[in-house]
C-alpha cells in the first residue's frame, strides 16, 4: 500500500490525468466500506467509454484490489457487483486490458462468483466474462480447466434474460474444437438451450442460434439430435426456416442457414429436402448480393460453398440462382475506383475485406464447378474469370492463392476447358510458379490441378513438360504428405500415358527406380494404385514407333550397366532391360500385391503389368520359372470378376505368342511355354473361357488357342 | 360461348365453389390493397384475347394449342382476363408445363404470337432458356424449362422489375423499367403443348410471400428512417398538438388536462366546454335523445335550428330509443325502474376496437338494402295488421291517416328508391369490401366517438349516477323483459304520437328544402320497427343495438364543436384520413409501393 502511494511521486512525469486515477485506486483502500463502494460507483463513472482512464486504472494496480473485494465474503452483495460491473467496463478497452485482467487471474475470479445465490451479481459477473472471452486474446480453453463450470452455466440458463445472453455468448465464443462440441453436448447444450431460440428478447435469440451453429459444424452427432428436437411443438429446422424469412434481420438469416448448412453437410438433413433446396440455398444466395455488408458476402458465399460441395444438384440450383455466377464476379471489384477518390474510411473497410471477398469468391466458384460441365463453362465464360484466377494464384494472401488454386482444379475437371481458356490463359505457368514454393495445403490443390492438365488431350502438357516440371513431381513423390505422393505420382502417370519414349526414360531417370520400388510398398492404398497405373503407362509400348524405341534405348544405355545390344531391337526390348536390372524386385512385387488384401483395381493393374512383363522376351522367363506366379494368373483366369479374367488371359496369351523375329532359340522358347502351360492345365481353362459370356473375354481367349493351334 | 358455358355449369360443383373461396382468400391475403372494383385481378386466361390457335379449357386456366406448329407464324398466346393491378405492390402468377411441346415461351404482357417478340411484350422462352424484351433476339437468362417444371413470373411494381423462377427457385431479376398495365401471358408453338395457370387457385411453389414480406419490411424500413432533420423539435409539437386535441375532442377531460400540464401545451376549449359536450354525449349514448335535445338547445341555443338535418336524425334516433323503452319520454311511464331498460353498456368489451368491429358495421351497412326491402309491400301488409295489435287504445281516425299516409309514402317510395337504395348499396359495398383503408379511416372516426362514453366513466371528473342511476344492471336482466316501449301502454301512446310528429317534421322539412332521401330511408327504418312483433329480432332490429347511438353522437358532438369555431374532426382524424387518402392516390398512379405502405399496418 505505501508502495502504491509512492509510486506517482516516483514518477513525476505522469499527468495529472493520472494524478486523478490514483485517487480513484486510493479510495478502494479506505477502511470505511460505505466509502469504497462510493468510491467504486465513481471509478465505474469514470472508467465508462474511457479507454485512458481505464488504461491507467490497470497500470496503477485497481484490478488486484477490486478482484479481492469481489471474492471477499465480508464484502456487500452491492460493493461485490458494482465491482464486476467495473471490472466489466475495464474489459470493454482495449485487448491489453484484457490481456491485463487475464493475468490477473480475473477468470476463474469471476467463474466463482457465479456460485453466489446473487442475481444482479451473477449478472455482472458473467457480462464481465463475457467480454473477456469474446475477445481473441483469451485462450478459450480457461472456460473448460475446470469441469464443473460448464454444467454450473447450463443450471443459470434459466435465470435471466441476461444470464441466457451472457452465457450462450460465451459457448459460442468458445466452442471452437470437437472436445468443446462434446463437453457442451454432454452437458445437455442442446436441451438447454433450444427453448431459448424462441426467447421474446432477440440477442437471446441470437446468441442462441449462434451456439447451434457452433455445436453443429462437422459434428453428426450434435447434428443427428438437432433435426429431432422439438421447440414449442415444433421442429427445431422449422424454427430455423423460419429465422431465414427475408424481413428478419440479416444477420439472423445468415446463421440460421448455417445452422441448417451444417446440419444438411453432417448428414441429418438430406440436400433434397426443401429447407435446404427452397429455403437454404436462396437465403445464402440472397447474402452474396450486393445489398449485403461484405462480411455477410464472405460469411455467405463460404457457407454456401460449403454447404453445395458434394452435391451436384444443390450446384446446378445455385448455379440459376438470382444470376449468382454474374454475382459473383462483383467480389473482385474492390476496392472499387470509387470508393478510393472519394471516401478514405470506405477505401480502408474495402482494402480489409478485398482478400476475404476474392477468396470466398473463389471458393464458391470452386464449389459451383466441382461436377457440371455446363457450370463450369458459364463460370470461365464470366467477365475476365481466366485473368482472375490467374493473378489470384500469384497474390500475396495464402488464402487467397489456395481458393484460386481451388477455383483452378475445380475447373480443370472440364475437358472443354482444359483444351481452350487454359491453354490460351497460359494458366499453367503461374501454376508451376506456386508449385515452386508454397505451404502444403496450396501445393496439394496446385498438384492435383497439374494432373488434369497433364492429361495427354491438354495443349498445357507440352508447355509444362517442358519447363522441367518431371523433377518437381518427383520431389513430391519424397513428400511426407500421402497426398501430395498421389497427387506426384497420378501427375507422373498422366505423364506417361500414351507418351514418347523420350518423356518416359526422362521419368525413369528422374524418378529412380529405387523410389518407384519404394513407392509400390507405400503405406496409402492410392499411391500404390498410381503407382502401378505409372508402371503400366511406362511399359506399354504403344505405339511401337521404332525412332522412339532407339532413343529410349540410347537413353537406358546411360541408365542401365549391363548394355550390350545395340543394333535390331525388339518391340519389347527396353521390358526386357528393366527387368533384367530389377526383375526380381518387380516380380516379387507383383506376387506380394497379388497375395495381399488389395482391391480388385490394384489387382487388375498389377495382372496388366504383368501382362505387359511378359512382352519381352527375356522376362517372359522370369515368369515361366516362377511357379507362384503362374499359379496366381491360373487363379485370376478362373475369378468371379471378368475384369481380373481379362486381365489374366492378356498375361496367358503374352506368354504363349510365338511371333519372334526368326530366332531359333526364341521359337523354341515359345514351344517349351506352350508345352509347360499345357502341363499346368492352362489350355483347358482357355477352351472353358472361349466359352465365356463376356464377349472380350471369349475374344481374348479364343486368340491365345488359336497360338496352340498355329 | 361454350367454355363460359362450361364455367356457369361447374359453378354448383362444391370443389369448384371451395376453389374459388380459396382463390379469393389468397388473393385477399396476397394483395390487399387492390380494389377489385377499380382493378380487377387476373383470375383466369381470357377466353377473348386470344389466338385462335389456342384452347382454353379447365375453368380458362389450361391452355392448349391446337395450330400446325410448322413456324413462328403459327405461334399463339393468350393473355389473363385483367391488367396487374398498381396496388399489388408485387404480383406473381405461375404456369406449369403439363406437356411440352418443341417450343415454350412464357411472360407477361400485351397479346403478341410469342410473349417477348413485340413492343411492350416480355418473355422468358422454355426451348434456349433467353429472355426477351420487346425484341426478337433474346438475351441468355435463366435455364431451358420442360415437362413437369413450374414456371413463376414476379412482377415487382415498386422498382418496375420482373424475375422468374423455375420451381420455387428464383431466376433473378429478367427486366427492369418495366411500363404499366401488364397483362400475364403464354405463348405456344408447337401442337401438344399444354400449360395450366395458377393465379393463387393453388398455393405457389415459390414462396412469394416471403419475397413480399422483405419488400414490407423494407419499406416499413423507409418510413421509420425517414430523415426529419432539424425539424425534430417542430415534429414534437404538432404530434403533442394532435394528441391533445383528439382527447379534447372526444372530452377525455381529466386525461387532456394532464396530459397539457405535463407537455405544457394549452387547451384552446375551456373545461366547462368539453364538460357539457360530455354530458350531451352521454346523454345520446344512453338512448336519451329526447334529454339530449333538451340539453342542447339549453346549453347551445340555436344550433340545432340551423341544423334541420341533425335535428331531424336525433328525432328518429328518439323514436327508435321510445321504441327500445330508453328514452325519457315513454320511460316516465314506465313502472320498474326504466334507466334499466338498456342503459348503454359502457364496458370497454363493447366498444368497437378498429378491425375487430369494422366487419360488423360493414356488414350492417351492407344489410341496409335488405332492410329496406322489408318495407316493400308485402312487409307493408303485415304492418297493418301490426297496428292494431300494438296501438290498440289508440282512435282509429287519428292512427289510420297516418298509417295509410305512412303505407303510401311508402309504397310511392318503394318504386322511386329502390334503384336508388340500389345504387347506394354498391357504393357501400365498394367502400366496405375494396377501399377498406378508406373504410377503416372513416370507421376510425366513430370508434373515437365509441370508446368515449367507457373512457369517459372511467374518468371520474363527471358523476354519472347522475345521469344513469342503474348503470350496473346486468343486460341479460334488460333483454329478459325487452318489451316495445318499456311495455307500458301509455308509453306507447306517447311513441305514436311521438312519431306522427316526426312525420310532420319530415313533411315540414319536405316542403322547406325539397325531398330527401336519406331522411325517407330513416324514417322508413324506424317506423318499420312498429311492423315486427319482436322489434329486437327483425330484419331492421339493427337500429336498436346502442352501438347504432354512436354514429349520431359523433355527428352531434362534430356540429357542437364547429359552432363553437372549433374543428369537427381532431386533426389526429385529420392526418390519418389524408394518409390513407395519399395511399390509395398512390395506386391510382401506380406506385406499387402503396402496398405496403398501408396505414393500418401502423395502427395497433
Amino acid at each position: 500500500m505505501a508502495c502504491l502511494l509512492e509510486a506517482p511521486l516516483r514518477i513525476s512525469v505522469l499527468s495529472e490525468v493520472t494524478a486523478t486515477s490514483r485517487h480513484y485506486v486510493d479510495r478502494l483502500f479506505d477502511p470505511d466500506p460505505q466509502k469504497v463502494l462510493q468510491g467504486v460507483i465513481d471509478m465505474k463513472n469514470a472508467v465508462i467509454g474511457n479507454n485512458k482512464q481505464k488504461a491507467n486504472l490497470i497500470v496503477l494496480g485497481a484490478v488486484p484490489r477490486l478482484l479481492y473485494l469481489l471474492q471477499q465474503g465480508s464484502s456487500s452483495s452491492e460493493l461485490r457487483a458494482e465491482c464486476a460491473v467495473v471490472l466489466g467496463s475495464l474489459a470493454m478497452g482495449t485487448e491489453n486490458n484484457i490481456k491485463s485482467l487475464v493475468d490477473c487471474h480475473i477468470i476463474p475470479a469471476l467463474l466463482q462468483g457465479l456460485l453466489c445465490p446473487d442475481l444482479i451479481f451473477i449478472e455482472a459477473c458473467l457480462r464481465c466474462l463475457r467480454t473477456v472471452f469474446i475477445s481473441p486474446v483469451t485462450p478459450v480453453q480457461l472456460l473448460y480447466t475446470d469441469p464443473t463450470v460448464i454444467p454450473h452455466l447450463m443450471s443459470l440458463l434459466s435465470r435471466s434474460q441476461r444470464t441466457q445472453e451472457y452465457i450462450t455468448q460465451i459457448f459460442s465464443h468458445c466452442c471452437k474444437t470437437p472436445e468443446h462440441q462434446t463437453v457442451l453436448f454432454n452437458h445437455g447444450a442442446i436441451q438447454n438451450i433450444a427453448p431459448l431460440l424462441i426467447s421474446p428478447s432477440y440477442k437471446v435469440r441470437m446468441q442462441a442460434l449462434k451456439c447451434f451453429s457452433v455445436l453443429a459444424y462437422e459434428n453428426t452427432q450434435v447434428s443427428m439430435t438437432l433435426v429431432n428436437v422439438l421447440v414449442d411443438e415444433e421442429l427445431l429446422s422449422q424454427v430455423f426456416v423460419r429465422m431465414m424469412q427475408r424481413d428478419q434481420p440479416i444477420d439472423m438469416q445468415l446463421t440460421a442457414a448455417k445452422c441448417l448448412t451444417y446440419m444438411c453437410r453432417a448428414g441429418a438433413i438430406r440436400t433434397d429436402d426443401s429447407c435446404i433446396v427452397l429455403k437454404t440455398l436462396p437465403c445464402l444466395v440472397r447474402m452474396c448480393s450486393k445489398e449485403r455488408l461484405l462480411e455477410e458476402r464472405v460469411e455467405g458465399a463460404e457457407t454456401l460453398a460449403y454447404l453445395m460441395e458434394p452435391d451436384v444438384e444443390l450446384q446446378r440450383i445455385a448455379s440459376v440462382t438470382d444470376h449468382l455466377v454474374a454475382m459473383l464476379a462483383d467480389y473482385f471489384k474492390y476496392p472499387s475506383s470509387v470508393s478510393a477518390i472519394t471516401d478514405i474510411k470506405r477505401l480502408d473497410h474495402d482494402l480489409k475485406h478485398a482478400h476475404e471477398l476474392r477468396q470466398a469468391a473463389f471458393k464458391l466458384y470452386a464449389s459451383l464447378g466441382s461436377n457440371d460441365e455446363d457450370i463450369r463453362k458459364k463460370i470461365t465464360e464470366t467477365e475476365n474469370m481466366m485473368d482472375r484466377i490467374v493473378s489470384g494464384l500469384s497474390e500475396s494472401s495464402v488464402k487467397v492463392r489456395l481458393a484460386a488454386v481451388r477455383c483452378l482444379h475445380s475447373l480443370s475437371r472440364s475437358v472443354q476447358q482444359l483444351r481452350t481458356s487454359f491453354h490460351d490463359h497460359a494458366v499453367w505457368k503461374p501454376l508451376m510458379k506456386l508449385l515452386q514454393n508454397a505451404p502444403d495445403e496450396v501445393l496439394v490443390m496446385a498438384s492435383s490441378t497439374l494432373c488434369n492438365l497433364l492429361l495427354e488431350f491438354s495443349p498445357s502438357k507440352e508447355p509444362i513438360l517442358e519447363s522441367g516440371v518431371i523433377e518437381l513431381l518427383c520431389s513430391l513423390t519424397q513428400s511426407d504428405s500421402p497426398a501430395l505422393r498421389v497427387n506426384g505420382i497420378w501427375a507422373l502417370m498422366n505423364m506417361a500415358f500414351q507418351a514418347d519414349q523420350k518423356v518416359k526414360g526422362e521419368i525413369v531417370r528422374a524418378l529412380g527406380t529405387e523410389q518407384l520400388f519404394r513407392l509400390l510398398s507405400d503405406p496409402d492404398s492410392n499411391v500404390l494404385m498410381k503407382t502401378l497405373g505409372l508402371l503400366r503407362n511406362l511399359l506399354s509400348t504403344r505405339p511401337p514407333v521404332p525412332v522412339l524405341l532407339k532413343l529410349l534405348h540410347s537413353l537406358l544405355v546411360e541408365l542401365i550397366d549391363q548394355m550390350e545390344h545395340s543394333a535390331a531391337v525388339p518391340s519389347s526390348w527396353h521390358i526386357d532391360q528393366v527387368m533384367s536390372s530389377h526383375g526380381k524386385q518387380i516380380m516379387q512385387a507383383v506376387t506380394l500385391i497379388l497375395e495381399g488384401e488389395h482391391s480388385i483395381e490394384v489387382k487388375e493393374q498389377t495382372l496388366c503389368i504383368l501382362a505387359n512383363i511378359a512382352d519381352g522376351n527375356t522376362a517372359k522367363e522370369l515368369i515361366m520359372t516362377n511357379d507362384d506366379i503362374l499359379q496366381k494368373i491360373k487363379y485370376y483366369m478362373a475369378h468371379s470378376n471378368v475384369k481380373l479374367q481379362l486381365a489374366a488371359t492378356f498375361c496367358i496369351s503374352n506368354l504363349i505368342w510365338n511371333e519372334e523375329d526368326g530366332e531359333a532359340n526364341a521359337m523354341t522358347g515359345s514351344q517349351e511355354r506352350q508345352d509347360k502351360l499345357r502341363e499346368l492345365g492352362f489350355v483347358d481353362i482357355l477352351h472353358k473361357l472361349t466359352q465365356a459370356s463376356d464377349p472380350n473375354l471369349c475374344d481374348r481367349a479364343k486368340t491365345a488357342m488359336q497360338q496352340y493351334l498355329a | 360461348m361454350a367454355e363460359l358455358g362450361a364455367g356457369s355449369l361447374l359453378l354448383g360443383d362444391p370443389a369448384f365453389n371451395y376453389q374459388e373461396a380459396e382463390l379469393n382468400e389468397r388473393l385477399k391475403r396476397l394483395y390487399p390493397a387492390v380494389n377489385e372494383d377499380e382493378t380487377p385481378l387476373p383470375r383466369s386466361w381470357s377466353p377473348k384475347d386470344k389466338y385462335s390457335y389456342i384452347g382454353l379449357s379447365q375453368n380458362n386456366l389450361r391452355v392448349h394449342y391446337k395450330g400446325h406448329g410448322k413456324n413462328h407464324k403459327d405461334a399463339a398466346s393468350v393473355r389473363a382476363t385483367h391488367p396487374i393491378p398498381a396496388a399489388c405492390g408485387i404480383y406473381y402468377f405461375e404456369v406449369k408445363i403439363v406437356s411440352k411441346g418443341l417450343d415454350f415461351l412464357s411472360s407477361l404482357l400485351p397479346l403478341s404470337p410469342i410473349p417477348g417478340w413485340d413492343k411492350h411484350s416480355y418473355g422468358y422462352h422454355g426451348d434456349d432458356g433467353h429472355s426477351f424484351c420487346s425484341s426478337g433476339t433474346g438475351q441468355p437468362y435463366g435455364p431451358t424449362f420442360t415437362t413437369g417444371d413450374v414456371i413463376g413470373c414476379c412482377v415487382n411494381l415498386i422498382n418496375n422489375t420482373c424475375f422468374y423462377t423455375k420451381n420455387g427457385i428464383s431466376l433473378g431479376v429478367a427486366f427492369t423499367d418495366l411500363p404499366p398495365n401488364l397483362y400475364p401471358t403464354v405463348g405456344l408453338q408447337t401442337p401438344g403443348e399444354i400449360v395450366d395457370a395458377n393465379f393463387g387457385q393453388q398455393p405457389f411453389v415459390f414462396d412469394i410471400e416471403d419475397y413480399m414480406s422483405e419488400w414490407r419490411a423494407k419499406i416499413h424500413g423507409m418510413i421509420a428512417r425517414f430523415p426529419i432533420g432539424e425539424r425534430l423539435g417542430e415534429w414534437q409539437a404538432v404530434l403533442q398538438n394532435m394528441v391533445s386535441t383528439y382527447l379534447v375532442h372526444h372530452g377525455y377531460c381529466a386525461t387532456a388536462t394532464a396530459f397539457a400540464r405535463a407537455t405544457e401545451t394549452l387547451i384552446q376549449e375551456d373545461q366547462t366546454s368539453i364538460k357539457n359536450r360530455q354530458r350531451i354525449q352521454k346523454l345520446v349514448l344512453a338512448g336519451r335523445v329526447g334529454e339530449a335535445i333538451e340539453a342542447t338547445q339549453q346549453l347551445y341555443p340555436g344550433l340545432l335550428e340551423h341544423n334541420p338535418n341533425l335535428l331531424f336524425m336525433l328525432k328518429c334516433r328518439q323514436f327508435v330509443e321510445m321504441v327500445n323503452g330508453t328514452d325519457s319520454e315513454v320511460r316516465c311511464f314506465s313502472i320498474r325502474s326504466p334507466k334499466s331498460q338498456d342503459s348503454y353498456p359502457g364496458s370497454p368489451s363493447l366498444s368497437p376496437r378498429h378491425g375487430a368491429t369494422n366487419p360488423n358495421l360493414h356488414s350492417a351497412g351492407a344489410d341496409s338494402p335488405t332492410c329496406s326491402n322489408g318495407v316493400t309491400p308485402p312487409n307493408k301488409n303485415k304492418s297493418h295488421n301490426k297496428y292494431p295489435g300494438v296501438s290498440s287504445a289508440s282512435s282509429s281516425s287519428s292512427s289510420s291517416p297516418s298509417s295509410v299516409n305512412y303505407s303510401e309514402s311508402n309504397s310511392t317510395d318503394s318504386t322511386k328508391s329502390q334503384p336508388h337504395s340500389g345504387t347506394s348499396n354498391q357504393e357501400e359495398t365498394r367502400l366496405g369490401e375494396n377501399d377498406s383503408e378508406m373504410e377503416i379511416e372513416a370507421e376510425h372516426y366513430t370508434n373515437g366517438v365509441a370508446e368515449n362514453p367507457s373512457a369517459r366513466i372511467m374518468n371520474g371528473t363527471y358523476k354519472h349516477q347522475e345521469i344513469l342511476q342503474a348503470q350496473d344492471i346486468s343486460l341479460e336482466d334488460s333483454c329478459a323483459s325487452r318489451q316495445l316501449c318499456g311495455g307500458n301502454q301509455a308509453a306507447t301512446e306517447r311513441m305514436i304520437q311521438f312519431g306522427r310528429e316526426l312525420q310532420g317534421l319530415n313533411e315540414q322539412l319536405c316542403r322547406e328544402y325539397g325531398k330527401n332521401v336519406t331522411h325517407k330511408k330513416m324514417l322508413q327504418d324506424a317506423f318499420s320497427l312498429l311492423a315486427y312483433s319482436d322489434p329486437w329480432n327483425c330484419p331492421v332490429g339493427q337500429q336498436l343495438d346502442p352501438m347504432q347511438r354512436e354514429n349520431i353522437c359523433s355527428a352531434l358532438n362534430s356540429a357542437i364543436l364547429e359552432s363553437q369555431n372549433l374543428p369537427k374532426q381532431p386533426p389526429l382524424m385529420l392526418a390519418l384520413g389524408q394518409a390513407t387518402e395519399c395511399v390509395q392516390l398512390m395506386a391510382r398512379v401506380r406506385s406499387g409501393s402503396c402496398s405496403f405502405a398501408r396505414v393500418d399496418n401502423f395502427l395497433h
